[in-house]
């Protein structure tokens, strides 16, 4: 049995990253030192969604003291990695719960999950609909880009149906999910979806997001020029920013049901689900420690 | 529920109280300033959870009822990671649910209590009967190299003390800690007496903050653990599951891997002295000593007690820390001339019994007296055993 | 539509010539910046940075209209817009605005046709 154990070497790596940049661009303010460039693929949207965020801190003014991003694993959930805010990089699906239970011991905290389509509706599928209908006061911003891009390039829920992926090498024979009817049924309180394309819009719906009262769930459609791009012959990643250009229209009026998105099919966007609803935090204070209060 | 009159601080319900393990349970974490339970109901330990959801709201916490015990064990680490002191409870197919951000919060070293009620297993097993079968998997469940602390409680009034202990011993070691109780000693009702505030001492956590400026979040400060800090105080730190450099960052290395592992480790291992506590009885010139825990040990007091005044020489060790085990007190026991056994009276088929064996390295016979589970065994089982033992 | 007079609230109004900042050890040569400026700023250089990617360069000075597109397109922080010049409407400008098509139909035209003489 061995007692001892090996004694530590005083060899902690250094870190990584571009040391003396910092600063360059007007934003970094929002970013740790030395962790830039990140790690995603060039072309990939989930760097665009991340900036939207960052501009979204920027322009809606939030305290960085008082804000908290959790995520989940996979490409989406290094994001939380880069920020210089308080960060969590949790467990496979659970970034909802972890941000349930940071939310609930410090009510004045505002947390933001950071997440991708696999993470958040396959493994933490329960979680996200019991969140929704708690209302937890909580942003979910949901990266679709259709695959498990980390892990190599996996279907998913989302993947549409005859998609080619790594598991499904002769077309995905499942119907995926919607994501913002699944939201919008679930009880959340502010439902969006947008093209990484639309910049502005993306920014203003996190910060809409992040100000509203209750669960916030915004749906990000992304490419993914490693793995769904390249494996369904879709050309590079211009080529499926073009294709949103032409093809995403804002649908608003249309109720969530009749949003889905098939293989290369036309985008519906917009703010579907904007309802004033109490929390989970004001039900708690009002029916329950009230009530415990008396006796 | 009984109701309880309004007493001066609400957390504490100071006086002589009848109730069961696991209501003690509760009530010690209370007393502790647990602000924060996520709970899913599992037979035995539901009524924790129910006692909870009636005391948070009454001291200013808040319970919350999650889809599953994957969600809870998330939830508690997020609470943690916030500032409060959290805990959840549940039994063996819940424990097993909760293996992986257990492992979440040792790489995290999110402070937190797991109050695990053993029941008979495997799988849904026994659920209104006892079993010891957790206690490996207490040790081993969730996957890589971390350590934990692991407490077992043989009454209710030790399991109001143990955990409230429990909570301080998480924040000193900044690990989750678990209460080893069974369904026995959770559904037993006993007299309980919860001290006044006095007696217990400071139950606050540290005021004093690290500076802001060159914050390092995990280099390791004292007893190799790194200072507590949360979410919100303005720290920006990051925390990962990845393994991670001493200011948080991943880095997927080796070198890393073992800077950081071995500190995880060490914390535990190299202040296994402090955390340990042992219960003996007549040890010093006993020729068997039963090694026991939780409410085993109820029935080997009995069996040590009926030897001895039979004139035979048979001694009790109770673990009350089963993890870190108590391994130089079982090895020094096994190099002194006297001893010729070890009995290890559980309700499983053998697992304490396995370390037992191990740290006695052959010096000493080490015999088994496993019962199945479902029932506590009764002082006519164990006795031939341990005659048979003396021999 | 060209303006044939100055605007009654010219006075109003500015011109924003813009700047582009490029911070090329920071590219990934997705090139969306290139693509998606709606005045053509950008075109690729030919020189790469310490990874290997393209990044863009200017290609006419003083088109920049600080609308700051390429900024919120670019995934790596590695292009931003600042105001060069801010100066009120002359009717130099209003005689020679150039009509700004969403694909830029126009732009491609009239460099053709300076192209052909």
């Amino acid at each position: 049995m061995i007692r001892k154990l090996v004694s530590q070497q005083n060899t902690a790596p250094e870190r990584s990253g571009w040391q003396s940049g910092h600063g360059d661009h007007p934003l970094d303010r929002f970013l740790k030192e030395g962790r830039i460039p990140h790690i995603w693929c060039s072309g990939c949207g989930i760097g665009i969604a991340f900036t939207a965020f960052v501009r979204a801190l920027d322009k809606g003014q939030f305290d960085t003291d008082g804000t908290s991003v959790v995520s989940g694993i996979g490409c989406s959930g290094r994001a939380a990695g880069y920020l210089n805010l308080d960060t969590y990089h949790t467990t496979h699906g659970r970034a909802i719960p972890f941000a349930t239970g940071l939310k609930l011991a410090k009510p004045e905290l505002k947390v933001v999950v950071f997440s991708g389509d696999g993470d958040l509706f396959a493994i933490g599928g329960n979680h996200i609909i019991h969140a929704a209908r708690r209302n937890i006061d909580i942003t979910v911003i949901c990266i679709n880009n259709f695959n498990y891009g980390m892990t190599g390039g996996q279907g998913g829920p989302t993947t549409p149906l005859e998609a080619r992926t790594t598991t499904t090498p002769y077309g995905c024979a499942e119907h995926p999910f919607n994501l913002i009817y699944m939201a919008k049924a679930a009880g959340a309180a502010y439902v969006a979806r947008w093209t990484v394309l639309h910049t502005y819009e993306m920014r203003d719906a996190m910060i809409e997001g992040m100000n509203k009262r209750g669960f916030s769930f915004i749906e990000i459609v992304s490419p993914c020029p490693t793995g769904y791009a390249r494996r369904n012959k879709l050309g590079s990643t211009l080529d499926l920013m073009r294709f949103y250009r032409d093809n995403s229209y804002l649908a608003e009026e249309l109720d969530p049901e009749n949003t889905a998105l098939p293989f290369q099919g036309r985008v519906a966007v917009g703010k579907f689900v904007d309802k004033e609803k109490p929390t989970f935090m004001d039900m708690w204070d009002g029916c329950v420690v009230s009530k415990a209060r008396k006796r | 529920m009984r109701a309880k009159t309004r007493r001066a601080d609400p957390k504490l319900l100071t006086g002589t109280h009848f109730m069961n393990g696991d209501e003690a349970c509760a009530e010690g974490a209370v007393a502790a300033g647990c602000s924060f339970f996520a709970g899913y109901p599992i037979t035995p330990a539901t009524e924790v959870a129910e006692r909870m959801s009636l005391r948070l709201p009454q001291v200013g916490g808040v319970y919350i009822q999650m889809e599953d015990e994957l969600a809870s064990m998330a939830a508690v680490v997020g609470a943690s990671c916030a500032g409060a002191r959290a805990m959840t409870a549940t039994s063996g197919p819940g424990f097993s649910l909760m293996m992986e951000n257990i492992g979440l919060a040792a790489m995290l070293e999110a402070p937190c209590v797991l109050v695990n009620i053993m029941r008979g297993g495997p799988s849904t097993g026994l659920p209104t009967l006892v079993g010891q079968q957790d206690v490996m998997q207490a040790r081993w469940g969730s996957h890589g190299d971390y350590e934990v602390i692991a407490l077992s409680p043989e009454s209710p009034q030790e399991a109001f003390e143990l955990t409230l202990e429990a909570f301080d011993l998480a924040d000193k070691y900044r690990t989750p800690v678990m209460i080893l109780s069974d369904e026995v000693v959770g559904h037993m009702t006993e007299k309980v007496v919860i001290p006044p505030p006095e007696a217990i001492g400071g139950r606050s956590r540290r005021k004093r903050k690290p500076g802001k400026r060159g914050f390092v979040p995990f280099a390791p400060g004292e007893n190799e653990v790194p200072p507590l800090v949360f979410a919100g105080e303005g720290y920006h730190l990051h925390a990962t599951g990845l393994t991670h450099d001493d200011h948080g960052y991943p880095v997927i290395t080796p070198d890393a891997q073992e800077r950081l592992v071995q500190r995880l480790v060490r914390k535990i291992r190299d202040h296994t002295e402090e955390i340990l506590r042992t219960e003996e009885l007549y040890i010093e010139d006993a020729e068997v000593v039963v090694v026991s825990y939780g409410c085993s040990a109820r029935t080997t007091r009995e069996v040590v007690e009926r030897c001895r005044q039979r004139g035979l020489k048979v001694g009790m060790l109770r673990l009350i820390t089963v993890w870190p085990f108590a391994e130089d007190r079982i090895r020094r026991l096994a190099e002194s001339e006297r001893l010729k056994a070890f009995v290890v009276a559980e309700i499983n088929s053998g697992q304490i019994a396995y370390e037992v064996e191990r740290c006695a390295q052959g010096s000493v016979n080490t015999v088994l007296a496993g019962f199945m589970g479902g029932r506590i065994f009764t002082p006519e089982e164990l006795l031939p055993i341990v005659e048979a033992a003396l021999k | 539509m060209d303006f044939w007079r100055v605007p009654l609230d010219a006075d109003k109004h500015e011109v924003v010539i813009g700047k582009v900042n490029i911070i090329a050890y920071r590219c990934k040569g997705c090139k969306y910046c290139i693509e998606f400026c709606p005045n053509d700023v950008l075109e690729e250089s030919d020189e790469f940075n310490e990874k290997g990617y393209y990044p863009p360069r200017v290609k006419h000075e003083g088109r920049c209209i600080n609308c700051s597109f390429c900024e919120t397109i670019c995934p790596e922080f590695a292009i931003y817009c600042t105001v060069a010049e801010r100066r009120p409407i002359q009717p130099d400008d209003v005689i020679h605005i150039e009509k700004i098509s969403r694909r830029l139909k126009h732009l491609r035209r009239s460099e053709a046709g300076e192209a052909a003489g």
